[in-house]
C-alpha cells in the first residue's frame, strides 16, 4: 500500500546533482565572491629568483600611498609546514623559489595594495641553484636548508641533515638478490619530468579576520578546512576551537587546495591590521608559482623476469622534485614508496623513495598523489621489459596482474574486497581496444595509428585516524538537511551521500537537503577531501547517521502507534507496522515531537548523527615499509590511441581507454564525469604540461597561455567501462574513482608512442619536440 | 601620485539600467562584480586566456577582464545572472557538463551566444568557440553534449 508511492532505487541512478540549479545560473558562491564592506586587501609581492639572499628591504615608498594600512615582511616569522617546519610564510633574509611571497601589502583595496607592492625596494643577492633533484644530490651541490637538523617535524619523516634530502622512504620486501638470480631477463629504465601544476580555474584564496574575542574566522577556498585547525595549533599554539573555517563551493582543487599557505599570510595580515578582515587571493600567475604545485620526478626502475614473463624482482629509485619546501612533498613521496610499483605480484620488491630539495616551486598533494608519477616510470619499464621478452606487453601484465591473495609492496595481504579484479580490467580493455588487431597501424608512408596500456592502482594514505562526520537534522514537513565535512571541489560527493541516504531512508531524495557550505563551527569533521575517499568516508557515516534517526524515529512511533519497535519500518515517508502498513505515522508528525490532540507532545526535532574512521591502518616500518596503509585498492587498466605524423612527430589522440574496478556505480553519469575529467587532466600532463625552467630556476611559463590545459576540441573519444568488485568496507561496495582516471594516461601516452616510433620515451611532456630530441632528432645541429 | 578621477556611467546589465561609479582603469568584470555585486562571472587569469568571465556585450560573447568598464556605457551586457531557464542551462544539468562550477557561467555564455549567433553550427565551429575557455575538471564530452543538443543539428534533437 505505502510502497510504489515514491519511485525509490538511487543507487546506480544519474541523479542530478544538488549543486546543479546554483552553478548554472551563477548564484554558486566562492571564496572570493563574499565581499564585504571593510574589508581589506593583500597583494604578495613575490620573489623574481629561485635562489638569493635578501640583502635589503625598504618600504618607506610603500608606506607613504594612501590607504596603505600595513606592510609585512623583513621580520623572523615561526616556521611553518605540514610535515617539517622548513618555510618561513613571508620569506625572511633568503628566498628559495622563483614566486616565493617577500612581502605583503595591506590596503583599501586592491588597486592601493598593488600600488604598495610596486613601490617596495628589495636587493637581493642571487645564489647559485638546484635546478633538478639529481643535482640536488651532487657533493658540491648548494645546501638549500642549512638547518634541517633543527627544524621541528612529524613523526616519520626521515630528513638527512646536511644534504638536501627531506625525506628517504624505503620498502624492503622479499630478497632482492634472490629476485635477480631467478631473472632470465632484466630491463633498467629512466624517467623523469619536471614540476607542474594543477591549474584550477578558481584561483587560491582566503579571508581571514581575528575577533575580539580571539576567534580567528578564515573563509578559505581549500579542501582541508578542518586540518587548518589543527595547523594553526601546530603553528601558532591556537586552540581549534578558537578556529572557525568556512568553506563554500571550491573552483576545482585536484589536491592544489590541500595545502595550507595563503591562510596563514591572510592570518598574519589581519594580525598586522589589528585583526580586520583582509582578502588575500592568488593572480592566475602567483597560484602557478608561488602556491603549491605538482611533483617532478627523476625515476629509474630495473625489473627482472623469467624468460616466460613472471616478474621476479623490482629495483626502484625515486627522486621527486619537492621543491624548496617540503610542505606535503615528503608525504607524497612516503605514498610513491606505498605503491612503488605497478598493480603485480613481486615477492622481492627494493625501494629508495626520497624527497629531494630543489631550487623550484614546492609540491602539494596532485590527483593522484604521486601514482600517475610512479605509474609513468613503472608501467614505461614494464613496456621495455615486454620488448625485451618479445611478449605483449598486456599479456606481461595479465601474467603479473595482482590478485587476492597477493601482498603489496608495504606486505598487505589482499582478499577481494581490498583490491579490485585487474584480470577483468585487463580482458574488457583488450577488447574495447581492438588489441588483437596488433599495436600498429600503418595509414601511409608517414601517419600511422598505435595504441599504448597499461594498469594502475592506487590506495590512499591517511592519518591512520582520519574521520568523517555526518550529522542529520529534520525539518518539520519530513525533510532531512544533510550535513557532512566534504567539499564540494566539483565532484559531485555530496549529491552521492544524498542518494545513499535516500536509499537507506527510502525516501524521495527531493526531500534531502545538502549543505553545500562547510562551516567547521557547526559542520562535523571530514578530515581532508582528498584521495578518493569522500563517499567511502562520508558514506558510512551517512548510513551510520540514517540508522541513529530510524532508530529515532521509530522509538518515538513505536510510543504512538503501540507497536513494538522491532515491528515497526521507516520509509516513504513514514514510520508503518510491518504486518499492517496502514497502521503508520507521518515522519513529519514526528521530526519536531509529536503532538497529540490535547496537546501532549512526546520529543523534540530529531537529530541524528554518525561518524567512520579509517580502521586498523598502521604507520609503516622505517626500514622496511611494512604497515597497512590504506583501506583499498582500485585497480585499472587503461590505453591510449593515437594517430602520429612520422616526419614531424605531431599526433592527435583519438581515443582514451578506462576500464576501471569500480566497486559500485553509484551516480553513473558523475563517475563518468570524474573518470573523464582525470583522464583529460592526466593526457595534458602526459602531452604537454611542465614548467620550463631557465637555467636559473626561474618559471618561464607561468600563465594560461603558455601553460596549456586541455581545451574544447583537444579531447579525444573517451571510452570507460566499469568492473564491479564490491569493497565490502564501503557504502555498497564503492571504491574510490576520483582520481583513478588520471593514473595511467601520462604511462599510456608514453607507450602508445614508443611503441609507434621504436624509441623508448623517458621524459614528459610529450610534446613533439621532446619527442623528436628524444629520437634522436637535433644532435648534430645547433640549434 | 594623483588620485584617479571617477566616473559616472550608465549601464543596460541584464536589461536594468544601473548608474556605477567607475574608475577608467576598472575593468567590465571588476564594476560588475564589485560595483553591482554581479559575481557569476569569474575571475581566472584576468588577462583573456581562460574565459570564465565570458559576457555578452550587444549579444556577442566578450571576456569582461579585457574590457574596460568605460567600454561598456550605453551597451546592452548579459551576464550568467541574466540567463534564465535558457535550453543551455537545463542542458548543462542534464549533460553533466559542470563539475566544480567555476567555469560554467563563461562556458554557458559562450555556449548561449552560439547557439543564437550559429544555430547550425559545424563541429569546427563549435570548436572554434569554444576553445576559447578552460574546463579544467571535465573531460569536454559533456559538454560538447550539452551545447549539440540544443543546436539546431542536434542529434536526435526532440
Amino acid at each position: 500500500m505505502i510502497k510504489g508511492v515514491i519511485k525509490l532505487g538511487y543507487i546506480g541512478k544519474s541523479v542530478i546533482r544538488k549543486d546543479a540549479f546554483e552553478k548554472v545560473t551563477g548564484e554558486a558562491k566562492y571564496t572570493n565572491d563574499y565581499q564585504e564592506m571593510g574589508t581589506l586587501h593583500a597583494k604578495m609581492m613575490i620573489s623574481p629568483l629561485a635562489h638569493a639572499n635578501i640583502v635589503s628591504m625598504d618600504f618607506s615608498e610603500a608606506w607613504k600611498i594612501p590607504g596603505v594600512k600595513a606592510i609585512l615582511g623583513n621580520e623572523p616569522y615561526p616556521l611553518v609546514g605540514e610535515e617539517i617546519k622548513d618555510r618561513s610564510p613571508i620569506a625572511y633574509k633568503r628566498v628559495r623559489y622563483h614566486g616565493e611571497p617577500v612581502a605583503v601589502v595591506v590596503a583599501e583595496t586592491p588597486m592601493i595594495a598593488k600600488r604598495g607592492v610596486d613601490a617596495i625596494k628589495v636587493s637581493y643577492e642571487p645564489l647559485p641553484v638546484v635546478n633538478s633533484p639529481r643535482d640536488g644530490l651532487q657533493k658540491d651541490a648548494p645546501l638549500i636548508h642549512e638547518n634541517l637538523e633543527s627544524y621541528e617535524k612529524q613523526e616519520g619523516v626521515y630528513p638527512n641533515p646536511n644534504t638536501n634530502i627531506a625525506n628517504l622512504n624505503k620498502i624492503r620486501k622479499g630478497n632482492i638478490e634472490k629476485g635477480f638470480m631467478e631473472s632470465d631477463v632484466v630491463a633498467e629504465f629512466s624517467v623523469s619530468f619536471h614540476p607542474s601544476d594543477h591549474a584550477a580555474m578558481e584561483t587560491r584564496g582566503t579571508i581571514a579576520e581575528i575577533r575580539p574575542d580571539g576567534t580567528i574566522i578564515f573563509t578559505a577556498s581549500t579542501q582541508a578546512p578542518f586540518a587548518i585547525k589543527k595547523i594553526m595549533k601546530w603553528y601558532f599554539g591556537i586552540e581549534p576551537g578558537k578556529v572557525i573555517v568556512n568553506t563554500p563551493f571550491v573552483g576545482g582543487a585536484y589536491g592544489g587546495k590541500a595545502s595550507v599557505q595563503l591562510e596563514i599570510i591572510a592570518y598574519l595580515a589581519s594580525k598586522a591590521v589589528g585583526g580586520k578582515p583582509v582578502k588575500l587571493v592568488n593572480t592566475r600567475e602567483e597560484d602557478i608559482i608561488t602556491s603549491s604545485v605538482h611533483i617532478g620526478l627523476d625515476a629509474t626502475v630495473k625489473l627482472g623476469a623469467t624468460k616466460d614473463g613472471m616478474l621476479k624482482f623490482a629495483e626502484i629509485q625515486f627522486l621527486f622534485d619537492g621543491g624548496a619546501y617540503s610542505d606535503k612533498a615528503v608525504d607524497i613521496s612516503r605514498a610513491g614508496a606505498v605503491d612503488c610499483t605497478g598493480p603485480y605480484q613481486i615477492d622481492n620488491i627494493w625501494c629508495n623513495s626520497f624527497c629531494i630539495y630543489t631550487n623550484h616551486p614546492y609540491a602539494g598533494a596532485y590527483r593522484g598523489y604521486s601514482h600517475s608519477e610512479v605509474l609513468f616510470a613503472f608501467e614505461r619499464t614494464m613496456d621495455v621489459l615486454a620488448e625485451k621478452l618479445s611478449m605483449d606487453p598486456l599479456e606481461l601484465r595479465y601474467k603479473n596482474a595482482i590478485r587476492p591473495g597477493n601482498t603489496t609492496p608495504t606486505q598487505v595481504l589482499l582478499n577481494s574486497s581490498k583490491v579490485g579484479n585487474l584480470h577483468q580490467c585487463i580482458k574488457r580493455l583488450k577488447v574495447l581496444m581492438n588489441w588483437d588487431e596488433g599495436q600498429i597501424i600503418a595509414m601511409d608512408d608517414r601517419k600511422i595509428r598505435a595504441k599504448g596500456a597499461c594498469c594502475v592502482w592506487k590506495t590512499s594514505t591517511f592519518d591512520t585516524d582520519a574521520s568523517s562526520g555526518v550529522i542529520l537534522t529534520f525539518n518539520s514537513d519530513g525533510s532531512i538537511n544533510l550535513m557532512s565535512g566534504v567539499v564540494e571541489i566539483g565532484t559531485g560527493t555530496k549529491t552521492v551521500l544524498a542518494q545513499i541516504l535516500a536509499e537507506r531512508m527510502k525516501m524521495d531524495i527531493n526531500n534531502i537537503h545538502v549543505k553545500m557550505l562547510v562551516d567547521t563551527q557547526t559542520t562535523p569533521e571530514h578530515w581532508k577531501t582528498v584521495g578518493s575517499r569522500g563517499t567511502f568516508m562520508a558514506g558510512r557515516a551517512v548510513l551510520k547517521a540514517a540508522d541513529d534517526a530510524i532508530r529515532q524515529l521509530k522509538d518515538r512511533a513505536a510510543c504512538i502507534l503501540r507497536v513494538p519497535v522491532k515491528d515497526l519500518e521507516v520509509g516513504y515517508g513514514k514510520v508503518y507496522f510491518v504486518d499492517s502498513p496502514q497502521i503508520n505515522v507521518d515522519i513529519k508528525d514526528l521530526a519536531y515531537g509529536y503532538k497529540f490532540p490535547n496537546g501532549h507532545t512526546i520529543g523534540g526535532q530529531i537529530i541524528a548523527s554518525g561518524t567512520y574512521t579509517l580502521t586498523r591502518l598502521t604507520y609503516l616500518d622505517p626500514e622496511t615499509g611494512k604497515g597497512n596503509p590504506g583501506p583499498e585498492w582500485t585497480v585499472a587498466a587503461q590505453g591510449i590511441e593515437v594517430e602520429l605524423d612520422t616526419r614531424d612527430y605531431t599526433y592527435k589522440i583519438l581515443k582514451a581507454y578506462s576500464v576501471i574496478d569500480i566497486g559500485k556505480v553509484v551516480n553513473e553519469k558523475a563517475a563518468l564525469g570524474q573518470v573523464m575529467g582525470a583522464m583529460s587532466m592526466g593526457i595534458a600532463f602526459g602531452g604537454r604540461e611542465e614548467f620550463v625552467f631557465d637555467e636559473f630556476g626561474r618559471v618561464l611559463n607561468p600563465q594560461l597561455r603558455t601553460y596549456r590545459p586541455l581545451r574544447y576540441g583537444e579531447h579525444p573519444e573517451y571510452i570507460i567501462d566499469f568492473v564491479e568488485t564490491p569493497h565490502l568496507a564501503a557504502p555498497y561496495g564503492a571504491r574510490g574513482v576520483g582520481e583513478h582516471g588520471l593514473l595511467g594516461m601520462p604511462a599510456a601516452l608514453g607507450n602508445c608512442l614508443s611503441a609507434a616510433l621504436g624509441v623508448q620515451l623517458n621524459h614528459l611532456p610529450l610534446i613533439p619536440e621532446q619527442i623528436w630530441r628524444m629520437s634522436g632528432g637535433g644532435k648534430n645541429a645547433a640549434v | 601620485m594623483s588620485s584617479d578621477p571617477i566616473l559616472s556611467l550608465l549601464f543596460l546589465v541584464n536589461s536594468e539600467e544601473k548608474t556605477v561609479t567607475v574608475r577608467p582603469a576598472d575593468t567590465l568584470l571588476y564594476i560588475l562584480r564589485v560595483r553591482l555585486g554581479l559575481t557569476g562571472s569569474k575571475p581566472g587569469c584576468l588577462n583573456g586566456d581562460c574565459g570564465a568571465c565570458t559576457v555578452l556585450v550587444d549579444g556577442t560573447p566578450m571576456k569582461s577582464c579585457l574590457m574596460l568598464a568605460v567600454e561598456g556605457e550605453g551597451k546592452q551586457i548579459t551576464t550568467i545572472e541574466g540567463l534564465v531557464n535558457t535550453p543551455i542551462q537545463k542542458a548543462f544539468i542534464e549533460k553533466f557538463a559542470f563539475q566544480c562550477g567555476y567555469c560554467t557561467s563563461g562556458f554557458l555564455m559562450n555556449c548561449h551566444a552560439l547557439v543564437n549567433i550559429e544555430p547550425n553550427a559545424s563541429d569546427e565551429k563549435i570548436k572554434d568557440w569554444l576553445e576559447s575557455n578552460i574546463c579544467r575538471c571535465t573531460g569536454y564530452k559533456e559538454i560538447e553534449e550539452a551545447v549539440k543538443s540544443v543546436l539546431n543539428t542536434a542529434e536526435g534533437k526532440h
